[in-house]
């Protein structure tokens, strides 16, 4: 027996929702610049954290240099190495990844897929871009700042950060800490935005378990976020308290390069709770979104239902909630009380298990489908690898034990960025090269496309699967240079090498990208309203480029979930959400 | 066609890579056998996972790839296969997790007969300290640091008069012995790791961590700092020398106490005062 | 056949739910600091600093700003826009009130010897004051908007979801106000001994 969750007779929930008072433009600053538009919000987020977001990708090339051929470029000293990796980790954790999926997906597809006008608060909306914009000016001026920006590691634990043995302690950390305190602010107001525009400007007939499970995944994620977030907030207030007032929140009793400091009685494994307690979080605040993409994107393309709809939403929901328990997993070897491991490691292992059913479900929706390998559906299918393979070797680091010896070595570093860089990065790419059609009107090139596609996900995994190799021998991390040691045989020097040259090449390849971003624009080719045939509602806009306002005249009213793809007895593959079912005509679904 | 054989191939050298790879833990030194076991476990456990989605991929990538007339099934759910699934993969979890704990509750259960061994990390070098004929450490503190009593010993414990300091030098210990290392810190967090131990945790400035090892195996070690403590973090480095017995008495026999530091420090200095006056 | 639809989206207005949401963030941040003072108070170095007396008459002043707010919701239901104006300007006044009371706690304990950096337990009285006065100067932003709105001859009905929306507002850091005081002076010290025994 096979439940369908297709109402053939079932027409629309009665509830008439309000339509949102939309606000229009007057001139061309309000109508491009400082825009109420979630459409053009969404474009100004991703354009800023892709931005900043290349200059990460210019300090990775960096770091890399320095890893692979140690001692050959003199222009990168020990400081400037951890200068770098701090800065690297930031702008990739935070204001690259966790604004672009939010901010520049959340804010695009939400109103759309939801079927509404636009986010509920626009002026909000609109704030939240500005505050988000001035973070990341703050956190670039760090880099022309006298001592320059933080070698604290994005960790930013005291008393390391605050002390004068790190590079950056002067206004380095300082405008890291407020560019910080800014970000939360910004994404508090926009987080408000989506999750009430999910919960209150639904259009009829668009139930909760009819949401595309993009949506489910942006949805949870920002609940976390604005959960999540304060914690970073306070732990961010108090350690600029402790550097600036001198009060002794983190910092106890301690020397400072041979002279005793006025600090006392402070805990630095404070500062690690509460870091963690956000820091966790923002792990799957990061993948819940790439979650949804991604099964969007394999459902639409092999033109088969998600397998296990209601299940994928439970276990975005289970994730989301377990995630706020496991956080002192990153701190086993921090020195805290050791019985915390025993919980820890239980918790953290039992999130594995609704993890495990998500891609379980992503490859039954493969079986029996219709496959179509355009370049979104590539990058699913690279997506599902590395994330299976990051998922796994968190199953390491995750059992208390096994973490002893791995945990602040390279493996580490292979980990996080297999599950938290490589994976939820190919889940932005796949979903740029699906609804990029959506968003201008033409398709991004494809043989430029396919050129992207593979240098990325085969170089990338040439880097960081090797990787926890050099982990496991012991090599630990955030040095900028392993040197004499004894137990590292010089082929791991050939192997750093190695995996530094298909850094440059995977790094090249993202400039293949932006010009294809850039190109298409003017010379892709013609898209037409719905490419890929899909169901869900974002493609069914009577105009593309959506307008403002989203949907002309009237608001789409949706009759079914938004998988309904080779439905059986119906002649096209697929049905779009606002099809009414037969026997009901759109006027005539009034009970 | 060429899609599926190419992700199928990803496996396919994963697997090889690892068999084949020249990279591999540092030959063992210590009692923490288990930690290698269950690292080998989950290796398996989780490689045959990852093998099995991603040649399951690309089977479903070949054979249901795009062609004229194909068309998918309609599939929403199955919920016995999804139960079977989950089932399946708790079991592997707790397959796993069982003896990772078990053997976590070795590694916070301290014998009682090990020796205590003080680590002390600042910026950035490595001291070390013994325990006197009395067998019991002195305490210390931060506020006492100074140039003649770099590690903050209590002057005014008696206890902490006949401990051996180990300054600027390398660290011995007797081979078969339990060893518990007490690990504290002046200034920043520090990480005392020693890849061949396995064993690590961080010294927090302010509080005295600590684990416990046995070696086995005599040899020289490494010493790194694996928790970052600022800009020289990577050049933090000493050795641990795993002795016999009766070579560790001998190098022991040689080391000074506190308190002959303490005068050999107060002779200079007098020495220095009066032939400046 | 499961039926997969559910009862409609309630009629709640989103600017209702969109505070809802706020003071969940809001809450979480109060909590967490609230977890930090009691992670760092177990610490050695703690010296509880005396709780001014002032601090007392201050509550007052707040509860009395709650009851004013609560007074223009009512009025606001009855369609009384004079009450509402008396109700907003009351409450506002003595929010204000509050906070001036809060700046002389300051001068009065740093007058007394109780810096902000020469104590664990004064830096935190210091800082979740000043949180809480903040989140309070925020909300009198939004009260300052309504009463204009009111002096400028609105409807009742057209204001009377503002405030709401500010008494709610009140009520809740109201309530974050008390538990607050309830930590700085210690009341809940047992409890937060129970937590602490529970969690290690």
């Amino acid at each position: 027996m096979v439940d369908v969750p297709f109402d053939t007779v079932a027409g629309v929930p009665p509830a008439e929702v309000g339509e949102v008072e939309l606000y229009h433009p007057r001139s061309w600053w309000t109508r491009y610049v400082f825009s109420q538009d979630a459409k053009v919000i969404a474009i100004q987020y991703s354009i800023t954290a892709m931005s900043i977001g290349m200059v990460a990708l210019v300090l990775s090339w960096l770091m890399r240099l320095q890893l692979g051929f140690p001692g050959t470029f003199s222009f990168i000293d020990p400081n400037q190495y951890l200068q770098f990796i701090t800065m690297h980790g930031m702008i990739m954790v935070i204001y690259l990844l966790t604004a672009l999926f939010l901010g520049g997906f959340g804010n695009y597809l939400i109103p759309l897929m939801v079927g509404a006008r636009d986010m509920v608060f626009p002026y909000v909306n609109m704030l939240s871009y500005w505050v988000y914009l001035l973070a990341v000016v703050v956190l670039a001026s760090t880099f022309f700042v006298p001592g320059g920006p933080t070698g604290a590691g994005w960790t930013l634990y005291p008393p390391q950060a605050i002390l004068s043995g790190t590079p950056g302690q002067d206004w380095g950390i300082i405008l890291m800490l407020a560019s910080l305190i800014l970000f939360i602010i910004g994404f508090t107001m926009g987080g408000l935005n989506y999750v009430v525009t999910v919960l209150q400007a639904r259009t009829r007939g668009m139930t909760l378990m009819r949401l595309p499970l993009t949506v489910w995944g942006i949805f949870t994620a920002t609940v976390m976020a604005l959960l999540a977030f304060p914690a970073l907030f306070v732990a961010s207030v108090m350690l600029l308290l402790d550097r600036l007032l001198g009060t002794s929140f983190f910092m106890p009793t301690l020397v400072e390069m041979g002279t005793l400091t006025k600090y006392g009685g402070g805990s630095p494994i404070l500062f690690q709770h509460l870091f963690w307690f956000f820091g966790h979080p923002e792990v799957y605040i990061v993948a819940l979104p790439a979650f949804g993409i991604i099964s969007d994107l394999i459902s639409v393309h092999a033109r088969k239902n998600i397998f296990g709809y209601r299940m994928m939403v439970w276990a975005i929901v289970a994730i989301g909630a377990l995630s706020f328990v496991v956080w002192a997993h990153h701190m086993y070897v921090s020195g805290m009380h050791p019985y915390f491991g025993f919980f820890f490691a239980t918790t953290t292992l039992i999130i594995a298990v609704p993890t495990a059913i998500k891609v379980y479900n992503w490859v039954l929706t493969l079986w029996r489908g219709d496959i179509h390998l355009t370049i979104p559906m590539l990058f699913a299918l690279a997506f599902i690898i590395t994330f299976v393979n990051g998922g796994l070797t968190g199953l390491f680091l995750g059992n208390v034990v096994v973490d002893v010896p791995l945990s602040d070595t390279m493996f580490v570093v292979a980990h996080f960025h297999m599950v938290m860089g490589i994976a939820p990065i190919m889940a932005v790419f796949g979903g740029i090269y699906h609804w990029y059609p959506k968003v201008t009107g033409r398709m991004l090139n494809e043989a430029l496309g396919q050129f992207h596609f593979w240098v990325s996900f085969l170089g990338a995994y040439a880097i960081f699967f090797p990787m926890h190799y050099l982990g496991l021998l012991g090599m630990p991390r955030r040095y900028h240079d392993i040197g004499e040691t004894a137990f590292v045989p010089a082929s791991a020097h050939d192997l750093n090498a190695f995996m530094s040259v298909a850094a440059l090449i995977v790094g090249f390849a993202q400039l293949v990208f932006l010009f294809n971003l850039i190109w298409s624009l003017f010379k892709g080719k013609e898209a037409g309203g719905n490419p890929w045939g899909a169901a869900s509602l974002e493609w069914q806009t009577p105009e593309t480029p959506p307008g403002h306002g989203n949907w002309g005249k009237e608001l789409p009213i949706v009759y079914r979930w938004a998988y309904d793809y080779s439905v059986p007895g119906i002649a096209g593959d697929f049905v779009p959400q606002n099809d009414p079912p037969a026997g009901l005509s759109a006027q005539g679904a009034h009970p | 066609m060429a899609v599926a054989i190419i992700l199928l191939l990803v496996a396919i050298a994963s697997v090889l890579f690892h068999i084949f790879s020249p990279w591999w833990w540092t030959p063992l030194a210590s009692n923490w056998r288990y930690i290698d076991d269950t690292i080998t476990l989950t290796f398996w456990i989780t490689g045959a996972v990852f093998f099995a989605v991603v040649a399951f991929m690309a089977y479903c990538v070949f054979r249901f790839r795009h062609m004229e007339g194909r068309r998918a099934d309609y599939n929403p759910e199955n919920k016995k296969l999804e139960w079977w699934l989950s089932v399946g993969t708790a079991i592997g979890v707790a397959a796993m997790l069982a003896p990772g704990l078990v053997v976590w509750h070795q590694f916070v259960t301290v014998p009682a007969d090990a020796t205590e061994v003080e680590v002390m990390g600042q910026q950035w070098q490595w001291s070390y300290r013994l325990p006197g004929k009395d067998g019991r450490l002195g305490t210390s503190d931060a506020r006492n640091v100074s140039s003649d009593n770099p590690m903050g010993l209590s002057p005014d414990d008696p206890a902490g008069q006949d401990d051996v300091v180990i300054q600027n030098d390398d660290l011995h210990l007797p081979l078969g012995k339990p060893v518990k290392l007490l690990l504290r810190s002046i200034d920043v967090l520090h990480d005392f790791y020693v890849p061949e131990f396995r064993a690590k945790m961080d010294m927090i400035p302010g509080s005295v961590t600590y684990y416990w090892f046995t070696p086995t195996r005599i040899g020289t070690f490494e010493v790194l700092c694996a928790e970052l403590c600022g800009a020289a973090h990577a050049q933090m480095r000493s050795k641990v020398i795993v002795d016999e017995e009766k070579d560790y008495h001998a190098w022991l026999e040689k080391q000074r106490t506190f308190v002959e530091l303490s005068q050999q420090r107060n002779v200079a200095k007098a020495a220095y005062k009066s032939g400046s006056e | 056949m499961v039926d997969l639809r559910e009862e409609s989206t309630s009629s709640l207005p989103p600017a209702k739910i969109g505070l809802g949401v706020f003071l969940a963030v809001v809450g979480s941040l109060f909590a967490l600091f609230i977890s930090a003072y009691s992670m760092r108070m177990n610490l050695v170095d703690w010296r509880t600093l005396p709780v001014p007396a002032l601090l007392w008459f201050n509550t007052g002043v707040l509860v009395l700003s709650s009851v004013a707010l609560q007074w223009a919701y009512i009025a606001a239901r009855r369609d009384d826009i004079q009450g509402i104006s008396v109700g907003l300007c009351a409450g506002g006044a003595s929010a204000v009130i509050f906070l001036v009371g809060q700046l002389l706690a300051w001068r009065q304990l740093s007058g007394a010897g109780y810096f902000l950096a020469s104590n664990p337990a004064n830096s935190f009285f210091y800082l979740i004051t000043a949180v809480h006065g903040l989140h309070l100067m925020g909300g009198l932003v939004a009260l300052g908007r309504t009463t204009a709105k009111v002096l400028r001859g609105a409807e009742a009905s057209q204001i009377r979801l503002s405030v709401e929306l500010c008494t709610i507002y009140w009520h809740f850091l109201l309530l974050v106000w008390l538990v607050l005081l309830g930590l700085l002076t210690g009341w809940t010290d047992n409890f937060v001994d129970i937590c602490r025994q529970l969690l290690s």
